[in-house]
Order: C-alpha cells, then sequence, then structure tokens
C-alpha cells in the first residue's frame, strides 16, 4: 500500500526486494546466453576445454576483487583502492622472497616462506583497509574521496619502492597457487570459491553480514539499534583489503610478476560486475551469488572478445557502455516495479 | 559571515605563502621569475580543469571523466585540423575542442539527470568508453606536428625578464586565459541566478526544485562545462608540449579533485568557490614542483597527491562535523 | 475563487491515491485539511504547487486553468507552500534564501545582491521580526528557520499560502505568535490552507475544515460545526473514546530505574526521579526544555555528564547505546523514518536488527527457522498486518511500521522502556492501538517512560508527568483529575 505523501526518490530505494531467487535466475539466464553466444561466434576456439580451463584461471581474481567491491557497496561505499592494494601487497611479498630467501633453499624452506608472504600480504591488505575504514567512519570522509586518496597513496609507495619497475623472482612453488591444479580444477578457483561460499554464508547467515546491510541502509537506524557501526564499517573495509591482497597474491602468482600499476582496468570491471550481479552502490542490497554470474559473463565477453581480435582498448570501451547500460536497465526495472 | 568565508581563503592564502617561504629558504632558485613563470605556467591547465570540476562538485555531483573527454577533443581536434592542414588561428582549435568537450559532458549529464545514475558511476563508466573509444578506433599515435597557430600560442609570452645568465624569462599568456575564467567563472558563481541555483542545488536538490529551479538545466550546465572546460585545457596543454598524445593526462583527475577539495570545497555540494580552487592548485602545484627542489625524487609525487588529497578530506569533513 | 482543484485524480504504481478530490479556496480563508497519515493530503498538497501532475482533472488558478501545473506556475499563481522541513539551503544565507525565489520567479539571469538585501529585510519587517541577514540558515534554530520560510513565502505576491504541519517545532508561545501572524495575513486578503493533526490547532484557528479519508474527501464545513470527536470520525471512520490509563505501580520494591541528579552540561541538570514496575512516566515540555536529549542519555547514545543512574538499586553506567541496552533499556526513537526503520529492508530485520545476537549458534551462524517462526509470533502479538515478512517495511503503512519499532524493541526483553514521540504521524486509529499496547506492556511489569509533547496522550496515559523546562523538571503533576489544562498553565507560568 503506497502512502499518498511519498516522495518520489527515484534511485534504486524503490526497487521491491526481489526474492533472490528470481534476479539469480536472470542472472544465471544472462551468463548460459553470453556463453552460448560466444560458443556461437567462435567455436573453434571458445568451446574448447583449453579455453574452458584458460578462463577458469583468468577469472578468480576479478572474481575476488569483485567480492571485496561489493562488501564497500553493501555499506552505501565504494573501494577505489582495491587494485592499488593488490599490487602493493603482492610487490612487498617479492621483497620478501628477494630479501630473504635464500638460493637453492630446500622445498620445505620454500613453502613455509610461501606461507608467510600469503600472511603477509594478508596483513597488508588489512592495514590498508584499516587506514580506509578509519578515514570513513572516525574522520567521516566520503568514501569517494577517502578511497581516491588511498589509492593515489597505496600505488604512489608501490612506485616508489620499485622505481615503477616489475618485481621478479617469485619461486615456482609460488607460481604454483596461480597455475597449479588440484582435482582438475584450478588453485585460483578453488580460492575464489571458497571465499564465495564464505561470503554467502557471512552476508546472510552471520550478523555481520546482516549489520552490513542495515548499516548500508540506514546508519542512523543502525545505530539506534545498538549496532556498532563504527566498527562494522571499519571491518568491512578491512575485509576487503583483504581480499584484495589475496587477489593480487593469484594475479602475481599467475605472472610471476609484482607491479605498480598492473590490474588498472579491474576498477571498471569490479564495479561493472558487482553492479550487473545485483549490488546497489547506494548500500542495502546484493548477493554473492550475482557476483559469480557476474563474473562468469564477463570473462566470457572478455575471451570471446579477444579471439574476435579486439583490442584491449575496444574492451575498455564496451566496459565503460556496458556499466552505463546496466544502470539504466536497473533504473527502468526499479521504475516499474514501483510499490 | 562574509568574514568567515574569507577566513577560510585566507588560511589557504597563507598556507601558500609559508609554503613558498619555506622552499624559497631551502633553495634559493625558487623566487627567480623564471621558476615563478613556470609555476604559473603549470598552473594553467590544472586550473581550468578545476574550474570546471568545481562547478560538477558545487552541485552535489562528482565527474572523473574529465581528462579523457580533455584528451578526446584535442586529439580528434588535432588529428583534423592537421589532416586538412589547417592554417588559421587558435580560434577553432579552440572551438572544436570545446564543442566536442561540452557535447561529451551532456552525455553525463543526460544519464545522471534522466536516470538519476550515480555520477561517480556515470563518469567512471563514460571516461573509460571515451578513452577505450579512442585508443581503439581513432588511434594511439603521438602527434608531433601542431597548427601552426597552436604553436604559437605556446609562444606567446609576456613580461619578458632578463636573466643575471642572459637568457630570458617569460610568463606563458595561457594564464590570461585561466584566470579570465576564473574571474569569469567566479562572476558567474556569484551574480547569476544560475550560479546561485548550483549552489542551491547542491544545498538541498529538493528545495531547489521546490523554488522553482530546473533540475536538469542545472545539471547539464555543470556537466556540460566540466567538459567544455576540459576540452579548452586540452588544447592548452596539448600546445604548451607542442604535442598531441593520445595517453596523456591519465590518472589527473586525482590532482584536480585533490586542488578542489583542499580549496575548501565539500563533496556533498553546495560549499566551495572559485578562490578557494584557484588557491587549491596553486598550492598543489608548489607541492608538485617543489619536491624536486627540497631534494624528494618525482616517484613519490603520488604517494605526496594522495596524502594532500586525505589530509585536505579529512579537514574539511572534521571542519563539517564541528560546524554540524 | 482562489484557486479551485477540480476532479482530481492521481495514482502511483497503479495505487489510487486520489479519487476525484475537488477542493475550492476562497481569498482571505483560513482553511485546515485534516487526515490520517495516507489520506492523500500531502500527495493533494504536491499537486496544488505543481510538484505532481495530476493523472485527470484540472486546477484553476489566477484565471487559468490548468491540466498539469509546474512549480513555477503555482509560484507565478500565487502559490507558497511552506512544508515541514522548510525546505530551505542551509549552504545560503538567510537574505539568499530569502529573496532567491523572487529572483528565480521573476525569471532574472542576474542577480541584484542589494535588491535581494532589501528585500529580505523588507519581508522580515513585514512579520516584525529581526534576523542576522548574513547568517547561514543551518545556523538558525528551528523557530527561525520557519519564520524564515513563512517571510520567503510572502514575498512574492503570496495569494496562498499553504504550511505542513507548521507548529510541531514550535514552542506555545511562538505558536501564539504564528497565528497572529496567520490573522495578519487573513486580513490582507491572504488565504492560508494548513495541514495539520493536531485538534486543538483545528479547532482554534481554521475558519473552514476540510477532511479527507482514503484518498477523498469525506467531510467539509464551517470550524463551529465539529467538534474534536465528529473530526476524528470523520478522520478514521469510526468513533474512538480513549479511556484514562488505571495502571498502578507496584509498591514497595527498589524502583526499577532510579536516576540522581543526572546532569548535561548547558542541556540538562539536576534531573532526579524514580520509575516503578508497571508506571507510565510522562515527560514533557517547550521545546528546547531537553527532554529529548534525557531520553538519548538515558539510553546511551548521548551519556549525560554528572550524576548516577540505578538500575534495580545498583549504580550503573550508560555510556553507550551497548550498555543501555545490556540493561533492558530500550528507546522508540522520535523520526522513526530516519532513525528507528530500515525502510528498504525486510520487516523481519527490522524486527531483529537489535537482536540478531540471540539467534546465533556456536559457530556464528544464524539460526533462520527459529527466525522466522519468532517473527510470524511477533507479528501476531503486536497485531502487524502483512502478508509476508520478507515485505520491505516501507510497504507498511505509519502505525503498523511504529508496531515494528515497538515489537523490535520488547523482543529484547527490555525492563524500561523509552519512548520518545510515539505516535507523532501516525493516523488516529493506530495511535490509539499504540496506547492499548503500552498500557498491556505496563501491567506485565516494564516501566515506561513517555517523552511526549501530546498533552492529550499524556494525560490519558500517564501516572505522572514531569514538566521540564529549560533543562530543569519544574512540576511534578499526577492524579486521576489530571486536566490537560493543569499541564498548560504549569507551562504558562513559566513563560
Amino acid at each position: 500500500m503506497l502512502r499518498g505523501g511519498e516522495k518520489m526518490d527515484g534511485k534504486f530505494h524503490l526497487r521491491k526486494l526481489l526474492s533472490t531467487g528470481n534476479n539469480i535466475f536472470q542472472l544465471t539466464a544472462i551468463t548460459l546466453f553470453t556463453f552460448a553466444v560466444m560458443s556461437w561466434l567462435v567455436p573453434d576456439t571458445f568451446f574448447t576445454m583449453r579455453n574452458l580451463r584458460s578462463m577458469s584461471f583468468q577469472f578468480p581474481e576479478l572474481g575476488i576483487l569483485s567480492l571485496a567491491m561489493m562488501l564497500a557497496m553493501l555499506t552505501g561505499g565504494i573501494d577505489l583502492s582495491i587494485v592499488g592494494i593488490a599490487n602493493l601487497a603482492s610487490i612487498l611479498s617479492g621483497f620478501v622472497f628477494l630479501r630473504f630467501l635464500p638460493e637453492g633453499a630446500s622445498n620445505e624452506v620454500v613453502l613455509f616462506f610461501v606461507a608467510v608472504v600469503v600472511c603477509l600480504a594478508v596483513l597488508v591488505g588489512l592495514l590498508c583497509g584499516l587506514v580506509n575504514g578509519v578515514l570513513i567512519a572516525k574522520f567521516s570522509v566520503p568514501p569517494i574521496l577517502a578511497t581516491l586518496g588511498t589509492m593515489q597513496l597505496y600505488t604512489g609507495i608501490a612506485v616508489v619502492l620499485t622505481k615503477g619497475a616489475a618485481v621478479v623472482g617469485f619461486p615456482m612453488q609460488y607460481s604454483e597457487i596461480g597455475n597449479a591444479s588440484v582435482g582438475g580444477i584450478g588453485v585460483p578457483l578453488i580460492i575464489f570459491l571458497i571465499f564465495l561460499l564464505l561470503f554467502l554464508l557471512l552476508q546472510k547467515k552471520t550478523v555481520f553480514g546482516i549489520n552490513l546491510y542495515l548499516v548500508g541502509t540506514n546508519a542512523k537506524a543502525a545505530a539506534f539499534s545498538g549496532i556498532r557501526t563504527a566498527r562494522t564499517l571499519v571491518l568491512s573495509y578491512m575485509l576487503s583489503g583483504a581480499l584484495a591482497s589475496i587477489a593480487g597474491i593469484i594475479m602475481t602468482a599467475r605472472t610471476n610478476a609484482a607491479k605498480a600499476d598492473y590490474g588498472a582496468s579491474y576498477i571498471l570491471q569490479s564495479i561493472l560486475v558487482a553492479v550487473l550481479g545485483g549490488t546497489n552502490p547506494s548500500g542495502g542490497n546484493g548477493n554473492a551469488a550475482g557476483i559469480l554470474m557476474a563474473v562468469l559473463s564477463l570473462q566470457f565477453l572478455s575471451s570471446g572478445f579477444n579471439m574476435l581480435r579486439f583490442s584491449n582498448f575496444a574492451k575498455e570501451f564496451i566496459w565503460g557502455v556496458f556499466l552505463l547500460a546496466i544502470m539504466i536497465v536497473n533504473f527502468c526495472t526499479n521504475e516499474r516495479h514501483k510499490t | 559571515m562574509g568574514k568567515l568565508l574569507k577566513r577560510n581563503e585566507f588560511i589557504l592564502f597563507c598556507i601558500l605563502l609559508l609554503f613558498a617561504c619555506f622552499v624559497g629558504f631551502v633553495n634559493t632558485g625558487f623566487w627567480s621569475p623564471l621558476n615563478i613563470f613556470s609555476l604559473l605556467k603549470s598552473s594553467v591547465v590544472m586550473g581550468i580543469f578545476a574550474i570546471g570540476t568545481l562547478m560538477v562538485i558545487l552541485s552535489g555531483g562528482i565527474d572523473i571523466s574529465f581528462p579523457a573527454f580533455s584528451v578526446f577533443s584535442f586529439y580528434i581536434t588535432v588529428k583534423y585540423l592537421v589532416a586538412i592542414k589547417y592554417q588559421g588561428t587558435i580560434l577553432l582549435p579552440f572551438v572544436l575542442a570545446v564543442f566536442i568537450g561540452m557535447s561529451l559532458g551532456l552525455v553525463n549529464a543526460f544519464l545522471i539527470s534522466k536516470f538519476r545514475l550515480a555520477p561517480l558511476i556515470v563518469t567512471l563508466g563514460t571516461g573509460s568508453a571515451v578513452t577505450g573509444f579512442l585508443r581503439a578506433f581513432v588511434g594511439t599515435g603521438i602527434i608531433p606536428n601542431l597548427p601552426s597557430s597552436m604553436v604559437a600560442f605556446s609562444r606567446m609570452n609576456i613580461l619578458n625578464t632578463a636573466l643575471p645568465d642572459g637568457s630570458i624569462a617569460s610568463l606563458s599568456v595561457s594564464i590570461f586565459l585561466f584566470l579570465g575564467l576564473a574571474v569569469g567563472a567566479a562572476f558567474f558563481l556569484k551574480y547569476t541566478t544560475l550560479g546561485r541555483g548550483i549552489y542551491a542545488f547542491g544545498g538541498d536538490p529538493v528545495a531547489a526544485l521546490r523554488v522553482g529551479f530546473n533540475p536538469i538545466k542545472i545539471q547539464c550546465f555543470v556537466y556540460g562545462m566540466a567538459g567544455a572546460l576540459a576540452g579548452a585545457a586540452g588544447i592548452v596543454h596539448s600546445s604548451l608540449i607542442r604535442q598531441a598524445n593520445p595517453r596523456d593526462l591519465e590518472g589527473f583527475e586525482m590532482e584536480i579533485i585533490a586542488s578542489v577539495v583542499l580549496g575548501g570545497a565539500s563533496l556533498t555540494g553546495g560549499k566551495g568557490t572559485v578562490l578557494g580552487t584557484v588557491l587549491g592548485v596553486f598550492i598543489l602545484v608548489l607541492i608538485k614542483s617543489s619536491l624536486i627542489l627540497v631534494g624528494i625524487p618525482s616517484d613519490w609525487q603520488k604517494v605526496v597527491v594522495g596524502a594532500v588529497l586525505i589530509t585536505a578530506t579529512v579537514a574539511t569533513a572534521y571542519r563539517m562535523k564541528r560546524h554540524a | 475563487m482562489l484557486i479551485a482543484l477540480k476532479n482530481i485524480c492521481k495514482g502511483f504504481a497503479g495505487v489510487e491515491v486520489l479519487k476525484n478530490v475537488s477542493l475550492s479556496i476562497a481569498s482571505g480563508e483560513i482553511r485546515c485539511l485534516a487526515g490520517e497519515n495516507g489520506c492523500g493530503k500531502s500527495t493533494l498538497i504536491k499537486i496544488l504547487s505543481g510538484v505532481y501532475t495530476p493523472d485527470a482533472g484540472s486546477i484553476a488558478l489566477g484565471g487559468r486553468e490548468y491540466r498539469a501545473l509546474r512549480p513555477i506556475d503555482a509560484i507565478r499563481g500565487g502559490v507558497q507552500v511552506i512544508y515541514q522541513d522548510f525546505s530551505l539551503f542551509p549552504n545560503l544565507t538567510v537574505a539568499e534564501n530569502l529573496a532567491l525565489n523572487t529572483q528565480v520567479s521573476k525569471g532574472k539571469t542576474f542577480v541584484d545582491w542589494k535588491e535581494m538585501r532589501t528585500t529580505a529585510s523588507e519581508s522580515l519587517e513585514e512579520i516584525g521580526v529581526s534576523i542576522d541577514l548574513k547568517k547561514l540558515v543551518g545556523d538558525l534554530s528551528v523557530a527561525d528557520k520557519q519564520i524564515v520560510a513563512i517571510a520567503r513565502a510572502l514575498l512574492h505576491n503570496a495569494r496562498l499560502i499553504v504550511m505542513d504541519e507548521p507548529t510541531t517545532a514550535l514552542t506555545q508561545k511562538e505558536v501564539g505568535a504564528l497565528f497572529s501572524i496567520i490573522k495578519k495575513l487573513k486580513e490582507a486578503g491572504i488565504s492560508i490552507l494548513f495541514v495539520s493533526h493536531k485538534m486543538r490547532e483545528m479547532l482554534d484557528i481554521s475558519e473552514k475544515i476540510t477532511i479527507m479519508r482514503n484518498g477523498a474527501i469525506v467531510s467539509e464545513g464551517e470550524i463551529e460545526k465539529y467538534d474534536a470527536r465528529a473530526i476524528t470520525y470523520h478522520m478514521t471512520g469510526h468513533s474512538i473514546d480513549e479511556v484514562r490509563f488505571e495502571g498502578a505501580a507496584t509498591e514497595g520494591d527498589v524502583p526499577l530505574l532510579r536516576v540522581e541528579k543526572l546532569g548535561k552540561s548547558g542541556v540538562f541538570k539536576d534531573i532526579s526521579f524514580s520509575l516503578r514496575a508497571g508506571e507510565i512516566l510522562g515527560v514533557t515540555g517547550l521545546l528546547g526544555c531537553g527532554r529529548t536529549e534525557l531520553a538519548l542519555s538515558l539510553f546511551g547514545r548521548e551519556p549525560a555528564d554528572t550524576g548516577r543512574i540505578f538500575r534495580d538499586g545498583k549504580e550503573v553506567v550508560v555510556g553507550s547505546v551497548q550498555d543501555a541496552m545490556a540493561r533492558n533499556i530500550a528507546y522508540v526513537p522520535e523520526d522513526r523514518l530516519t532513525e528507528g526503520l530500515f525502510l528498504a529492508q525486510s520487516i523481519t530485520r527490522n524486527l531483529f536488527s537489535a537482536t540478531y545476537d540471540r539467534f546465533t549458534n556456536a559457530a556464528g551462524i544464524l539460526d533462520t527457522s527459529t527466525i522466522r517462526s519468532e517473527a510470524s509470533e511477533m507479528l501476531r502479538g503486536f497485531d502487524i498486518a502483512t502478508p509476508n515478512s520478507n515485505n520491505p517495511v516501507r510497504s507498511l503503512s505509519g502505525g503498523n511500521q511504529q508496531r515494528v519499532v515497538l515489537a523490535r524493541w520488547m523482543s529484547t526483553k527490555a525492563c524500561i522502556l523509552v519512548l520518545n514521540g510515539p505516535t507523532v504521524g501516525v493516523d488516529v486509529g493506530s495511535k490509539f492501538e499504540i496506547h492499548k499496547k503500552l498500557r498491556e506492556i505496563a501491567r506485565s511489569g516494564v516501566a515506561i517512560m513517555l517523552f511526549s509533547d501530546d498533552l492529550q496522550e499524556l494525560i490519558s496515559n500517564c501516572n505522572r508527568i514531569l514538566v521540564m523546562h529549560k533543562g530543569s523538571i519544574v512540576c511534578e503533576l499526577g492524579g486521576a483529575s489530571l486536566q490537560e489544562n493543569d499541564i498548560i498553565d504549569c507551562l504558562r507560568r513559566l513563560s
């Protein structure tokens, strides 16, 4: 029943809370459709085991970055620094290997180092996320500005540390993270799926997860409900930072190099995936299952475009247009569903 | 109240002066005409961008597409003019670039006002789309030979001062373009209804609608103007470096936004002045160039800009909290 | 006729909000528009002022007939609306807020600051007030903001001024001042249409009343022909008589809550009182008396600086909302839309926003089936009508929404319930339902503090009433024969 005095708030807020099932159904349909189209357009190269395998190694890093972005959007914010964090974390990891790993070390020692480095990277991610969280929650800096600034800062630190050059010399065991398979499934994919499952659990089945939605919908009411809003925000940005650093680990493990400006286009893509996956940038709405479908769709498109000989620039153009198109479609759907 | 406003700009002016004195103390070469003129020249392109960005931020929005629009505008303009072997005045390049930039800006305005989409995401999308389009379909090569009028523009100087070592330092005329635009913008914002409407809209968009302001008109104006100014800045930039490089200005939006926020504008809208923005630009230019003078390597630039942006936003947010 | 709305129909997303509404207002008339929340009066106002376009019908204004009015047409036709939030620009000066309208409606391109200042000061003089023109409106008090809003409305040959709940944030004295202004305007031939739910004001100041219910006008006429009961009857469709609360505090026990010399610098001081189980203690006072701040300090949202709080006889510290909740203190906020509810979230989430912790197992995972069943129970227990608890809480009426907030807090097993303006903006029918529920809660052994400025509500429901003024308690009233006038006398003695 619409109350007569209700103001015309045209933004996402008027979206009727579509049951998760419906939305995911639509998204799955889009994903399958994309796959079908690409298979039809370039059957010899796209619809092959080799390509499927290759794609399954490529999308997890974007998937994890998109989860990080979605996390920030749930509370009504955004995290533009995730790629910066990913690069910084992996560069620091590279330095640890270069400085401390002795030549010709045994397998056990290298594995130990790998474990230490992974922990270190996650720690870096947590710290960077902490800075973001404190700026946003304690100093009330708008998330756009805070993460714009920290993005510069983290990337800048990475540039200073590396003087712009790539950090190489990661041991073979480390690159296993990015290239090995367990039971036929690539390690990056396994990592992504683990985090996806954790996220699915978190978002609807933990108090922290629900608090994220509540804070993103109305931070004041959340405070009045006894929710520690500042703590929730800080934790969410720390989690985003940690996810970003894990994405960074996968990125460098795959390519065996860490660089300060790697993956710049991932910001646009992760926002695209988050929005396509049903996350509302104003907060309070989002589902990790949607992220899975969206990142798959994007990967299919990306690989397909590569095979159709689209340049990277053309792809960037398409992603930009795509993002705008999704936002427009969402707006129109909202208008129709207005209750 | 007028005193309060002046106080903010006054503080900025003091910061600028103090900083200049500090750098001048460390490196006496700072106060030479050559250096001052060079600093002023560096602030022209930034300043023109900043004016456009200020107006968008005043209206409560944000724009990160303007560097992309700028590059697109100047590259296409130059490419076209070179192809037709253009020999005329600098006027046409400006007109073309401004027109292209403004059209792109109006696309932003359309998307933001008609579909009520978040300005950050819209301008992220349009900026990426335009950059991608430019590089994919127009070209990636540097055009080394600009039309003669643009080269001539870059050579237009005044205040030719003789230096002790015999060379001549002079001030680029482009500084007057910047200052002229700044004065024009300040006048517009203070003395026209539309200008006050931008402040009103940024302060409370619903109230603005009720008072009779047209939100579509306001948004078309600010985003269109940001695009137009981006085009103009692009021509100046291209002229000053004497080439058209489609890979320029990448990531420049950070510095511009940093200088606008430094100048006292609030991201929520309705707060900020042209004077503050100009001072913010000068301070940032000073910071960037003095890094070298005080012996900090240039890779630290990004770190410094990031730190400045963070400090400026914390200071603004802190001030607003105290006010509330 | 100054303005005539003819056969206006308006709907949103298939729901009809206004059904064939016709309203005419003559020059120099003081009209009240009454109705419950959701009856369509806000939509009608927006159509009057051009913000919404009717689906059918027309508007006759200034000699012209309009099918669709733009805001600028309404303004030029002399219609000025003062919304509850005043629609002022906090970042602009008083002078600008006053005069910017005129510049816009005259279609001027350039702003003449000198003219604006003159216009501004003249308009304030007309009402006989003086406010610093250079101050930013964001820095003004609520009462001053309203004055600026009214002065602004007068500025362009307003022929009809619409006021939406104008007295909500005014003190008694300021209400009096407002009414004299309204009378002065009437003499100048200007009509006033005011929307109110305060019975007293409707009866005191209006000449004619129009009552709406469910999108249609159900009654209209000279105010002399109506009394409070009649108005309530038309607004709700039923007759409602509220009986005084007869609950008794349990004697002799240690009070559930005792407050000793509680103070917060600049806001309130020396507050002491006791609260027993089963009691409903009312707190009222004029605007700015500090009662909301007191309520927030009891809930830990804005803790006090000095004084002591005792729960069940033991001294406690309430330094945060978490502390208050740990002491079984609950708070239903003043503004449920911005402080109490998560509009886009489901009813279930709104019900449990404060208590999700209770449903986690050892691993921290929520038990969704228990949540579901408890939600159904709560909805039944509080009479909240909804087909599906997963629907957004936004889909509920104001009264039902308030019940969700109440249910949420009662599920925290609170012993002390602090309510701040619980029936503001709630329709008359729901209001009485909520009062019934509160009495039931009190009878179950909970102690209730009711902060309100609705005197009738306080009289009907409280054992005792504390009156605050400028931060201190100045009267404590009680007894079965307590009347509204007793409270008004106490307040009058103060001003």
